[in-house]
This record gives structure tokens, sequence and C-alpha cells, in this order.
């Protein structure tokens, strides 16, 4: 059992083992940290954010580096315009709001001004997914990777957590082209350290396995590592592997998964449709034709509760990734061989 | 006053013609197309390209250029004919409008035509984004200028007010917007469709310094982006009467011309008005 975390070198499995012990912290304080040290590497770095400085993290970069700093209130479609004309001139601005107003109310402009024109522009959408909890369904954002995916020059990435948000924020600041990285509200569990690797459109087996590959992206990594520690007592060895960067994707790790395992269920804090796992189909359609079950919000819009309640209502919690993972199997079983 | 001697008003005159007979060609090889509004802001893109814009046509990229956008994509035919007299490209290129494979998009690309700033053909968006450019040179103590030309019926898009309500906060009296007010949209007079009207005071109301100008008066606009240029601490709009068509006497003032290229003969009447304009200028000259 505990060799077969191994793969991450660095994973905090004791802590894993003992979910009161897991550190939790949300993903957003790692883009607010990641964007602060970027920009004092580049003054070029810019953050501009529309009237939620405090909420999307950009409080600090304010205070630390003010001469980089815009506030251009509640105006989406002017976020992205302004900043493709600013990235025109050489700048690299960051832009926050909530994933739901950026990308979601802004995407025409996004697609034009940001990837048509291939600006350096990186949108940092904040309060991704059901878990935004009491707010609701206007402000929870689960059709966003959607809707970035499809956008030529676009890359999208979705951290694992805080320390990756934050490898992320500087993975994204150091490369050139329109960017969409997504991240969450709630605190959410730690599970790499500061030694984790992280490379752009590289995904990473957070868990080596044969029967099942795992393919998830986002805080729903801890849930997938707590499924296929289960899984494990029945017998039952799942690969799980950290997909966070959907586009451009990894397909060479994803097929290979595949092929090791035989059956793939896909996990993401996100409409079925048009999401990672929708991505991964593509992939697997295409090039290694693989029994998949999808995890994810199934055609519906969420509602006020707490987080953690709504994960689990809407079927994203561990034990639904176990059944997931049970159907892939016996859809594996059903294949001739 | 303006600083055109009567021979250099002249030549900017007969620059405008060869623009416009630029859009003519170009919308007749490419069959499809916008022919009223690129007709009249030939007079305003002769000005900017010939007279008002810092910028070097065979180095289009100049780090210290200013810049123009075209924010109402659709009259490209006026900015690319401007430019190819102006000396960015070669005006056979012209021919190529919306053909597979050209520089010359039915809506212009930044990627694709150095110099043109921003894609464009969406509307409401070139306003924010010049603002952002604009915002960027004051930043970096950047003396270049921003120009923005806009359509008058893309003001029905909020976006537009977006930006127009940003400029003011950032004092960018680098800015200046020009308002190509023809009156007409694909379906009819914009003040049929979604009053614009009274236009000038609600700039006024977001803080802009406001000129109105005759924009097919050359003297004039010159003069006006003279003053324009003049303002400090905030930015400038120039709202340019124009006459839809100008130039060509059977398109003028009639909003079916919008959205559609002239046919064979119809160009070719369009073209021996133009010229019968090139001897008339000439002779009075």
């Amino acid at each position: 059992m505990a060799n077969a975390l191994d793969g991450v070198a660095a994973m905090r499995l004791a802590e894993l083992q003992d979910a009161a012990g897991v550190k939790q912290v949300p993903t957003r304080n790692g883009f607010g940290e990641g964007v602060i040290e970027a920009g004092k590497g580049n003054r070029n770095v810019l953050a501009i954010c529309a009237d939620l400085s405090e909420s999307t993290r950009m409080l600090g970069f304010k205070e630390a580096l003010p001469d980089q700093y815009i506030e251009i209130g509640v105006s989406e479609q002017m976020l992205v315009a302004m900043a493709a004309g600013m990235a025109s001139t050489g700048k690299v601005p960051f832009i926050a709001s909530y994933a739901m107003f950026n990308p979601g109310r802004s995407w025409e402009q996004v697609r034009t001004t940001m990837a048509l024109n291939e600006t350096n522009v990186k949108i940092a959408g904040a309060h991704a997914g059901v878990s935004v909890g009491p707010d609701g369904a206007t402000h929870q954002a689960i059709e966003d990777i959607a809707i970035m995916r499809c956008i030529p020059h676009m890359t999208v990435v979705v951290p694992c957590d805080s320390i990756q948000t934050k490898r992320a924020t500087l993975a994204v600041a150091a490369m050139n082209g329109p960017v969409y990285l997504r991240f969450g509200r709630e605190k959410t569990p730690v599970v790499t350290t500061e030694e984790t690797p992280f490379e752009l459109g590289k995904a990473q087996i957070f868990r080596e396995g044969k029967d099942v590959a795992i393919v998830v992206c986002g805080i729903l990594v801890y849930n997938a590592l707590i499924a296929a520690r289960k899984l494990a007592r029945d017998g039952i060895e799942c690969m799980v592997v950290n997909n966070h960067t959907v586009k451009p994707m990894d397909e060479k790790t994803i097929v290979e998964a595949a092929e090791r395992c035989g059956a793939v269920v896909t996990v993401e804090e996100h409409q079925i449709s048009g999401g990672m796992g929708s991505r991964v189909a593509e992939i697997l359609a295409q090039r290694r034709p693989t029994p998949i079950e999808f995890v994810g919000v199934a055609d519906q819009f969420g509602q006020s509760g707490d987080p953690a309640e709504l994960i689990e209502h809407y079927g994203m919690g561990s034990s639904a990734i176990e059944a997931a993972v049970r159907r892939a199997i016996a859809r594996k079983e059903l294949r001739p061989s | 006053m303006s600083t055109l001697s009567p021979q250099r008003l002249l030549e900017l005159k007969l620059h405008a013609t060869d623009v416009r007979e630029g859009i003519i060609r170009s919308l007749l090889a490419a069959g499809s197309g916008h022919s009223a509004g690129p007709l009249d802001m030939a007079d305003v893109f002769t000005v900017l390209y010939e007279h008002v814009l810092n910028h070097r046509p065979k180095e289009p990229l100049w780090d210290d250029r200013d810049r123009l956008l075209l924010s109402c994509g659709h009259i490209a035919p006026v900015r690319y004919s401007a430019m190819a007299y102006g000396g960015y490209f070669p005006v056979e290129e012209l021919l190529t409008l919306r053909k597979f494979g050209t520089r010359l998009q039915g809506h212009p690309e930044r990627v694709r035509l150095p110099a043109v700033e921003t894609t464009s053909g969406p509307l409401g968006e070139g306003l924010a984004q010049g603002t952002g450019m604009a915002l960027s040179a004051k930043m970096d103590g950047k003396s270049w200028r921003v120009y923005v030309v806009t359509s008058d019926a893309e003001h029905q898009c909020g976006l537009h007010w977006e930006a127009a309500m940003t400029a003011p906060k950032f004092k960018l009296d680098n800015l200046i917007a020009i308002v190509d007010r023809n009156f007409i949209q694909i379906d009819g007079s914009t003040e049929d469709i979604m009053p614009l009207e009274p236009f000038a005071d609600k700039y006024r109301a977001f803080n802009w310094e406001v000129f109105e100008c005759d924009g097919n008066d050359i003297a004039q606009f010159t003069e006006t982006i003279e003053k324009a240029k003049a303002v400090k601490g905030k930015p400038s709009v120039i709202i340019a009467n124009t006459v839809p068509g100008k130039g060509v006497s059977y398109m003028e003032g009639d909003y079916a011309w919008h959205g559609k290229p002239p046919n064979k003969e119809q160009a070719e009447v369009a073209l021996r008005e133009l010229q019968a304009e090139r001897e008339r200028l000439t002779a009075n000259g």
C-alpha cells in the first residue's frame, strides 16, 4: 500500500492516509504568491483586476508592486481587451476575476483580442467549480474549461493544489502566449510539496497501478488518491494521473496509461461535457479505444451549499470515483480480449 | 489653424482620391465587402497616414510608432488602400482582398498584416485595446500616441463604453478616438435602430474632450486633430461627420451600400467619377 504512492516521491503519504491531518490551503493562495514572484522578476508582468483583488488574491501584488497593478472595476470584457492591448506593447498581464465572469462573460474578447491576436495575456480564473459553495450557481464556473480549450493557441492549466498553482503561475508567466489558469476558492488538500516537479504539458503519475487509470485535474486529485487507496484494499490497483495541463494535453502519458490499464476514469470539477475528460476521450477514441467513465457534473447547474456537500451531491466525491472505477473495470471485462 | 499649405492640401485631396480608387478596385476584385464606410473614411485615413502618424511604412513594427487601430474592422478596405498608397505594400496587393491566403483578410488580423495593431471585426473592441496600449505608453514614459477609428454604430456595444469610462481614469491624453459619424448601419439609420444622440454629450459626461468636424473636409479634420493632440490630462474624441459612400455619387447617403461591393459596371462609373474629381482638383489647384 505505502509503496503504491511512491510514484509521487514527495507526496505527503502519512497525511493523506489520515484525512484530518492533511494540510488544507486554497489554490488561489498559490496564485497570489506566484504572481508576486513573477512580478518581482519581470517589471513587465502586470496584475489587472476587476474589483476582486482580495478574493482573487491579487491584493498582495497590489501592495508589493503598486506600479504594476491596475484596477479597472467591474468590466470583464474591458479586462481582457485592455490587457490584450497592453500585451501587444510587451506587457505580460495577469487578469483576474471569477472564472464565471472571465472567461465566462468575456469569451469573444478572449477569442478575438487574446487568442486570434496571439497576445501574451494570462487569465487567472478564480472561484472555479461548485466548491465555490454558498454563492450558488451564478458564481460556480463549470463550463470554463470547455469554452477555453476549444480556442486555438490557448493553453489551459488546472493545477491540483496551492503549491502547484504557484508553480503553474510562474511557468505561464515565463511562456509566451495566451493562457487560462483555473483555480478555486475553498481550502483544499495540499498533495504536492515544494520538491514535486512541475512542467507545463507534462502529466504526472501520482500513483502507479495496472487496473484502471484515473485521469484527474484540479482539486479532485486528492479525492482520486483517496479512492485509489480504498480500492487497493479490494485488490484494485489504480494509476492516478494528475493531468494539470488540459491544453496542450500530454497525449503520450494518456495513451500509455490507457494501454497499461485498459480502462480509464476521468475526474474533474466541471461539466462532463466538453471538459478535460472529453479531451481524453477524443485522444483515446482516435489512438487507443478504451472504456472510459466520466466523473464530473452531469449537465446540471450548481446551487448553494457547503463545498464538500456539493462535491458529494454532484457526484465528485471519492466514493463516486470508486464507483466509476468499478464500472470501468466491469466494462473492461466485458470486452473481447 | 491648419498646418497645411494649399499645395499640401491639394496633394492630400488627390491622395484621398487614389485611396478611394484602391477601395473600389479591391472591392470589385473581392466580390464582397463594405463600400460606404471605407469611402467616407478615405479623407480621414489619408490625413492620418500622410500627415499625422509618426510611422515608418518600411519598418511597420518600429517600436516607437504611433498606433492606429481600426475598431470597425469591416471598413478595412480603406485602411488597406491607405497603407498601400502610403508605401506599406504594393498597390496591386489590394486586389488580393478577401482571397484565400491573403494578408488582407475580410476583417483585419494583426498577426497577418504588421501594423494593423489589432484584429478587428467584432465591434466595440478597438477603444478597449487602444486604452491598454495608451496606458502602456504612459507607464513606460513613451511619447507615441494611439489613434482609434470607430464607427458610430459600434457605440451600441457595451464594451466600448467600458473603455470610454476607463481611459479618462488614467488621464490618457495620448489617446484620440475618431468616430466615423455617418449615421448608417446594416439595418438602417443609427437613429432609428438605436439612437446615439445626444452623442457628443455622452462623451462629455464620460470626461472626454470632444471635437466635432466635417470628416470629409481634409483641412478641417487636420486642424481638429492638431487641437486634439494638444489636449492635456484626458483623452479626446473627434466626431467626424461623414457622408457614407463619399466620392461615388450613387452611393452617397444610401445605407444600402453599407455592406455590399460595386459590380463591374458600377465600379466603372465610380472610377470615372474619381478620375473626374482628380482632373477637377488638378485644374483648380
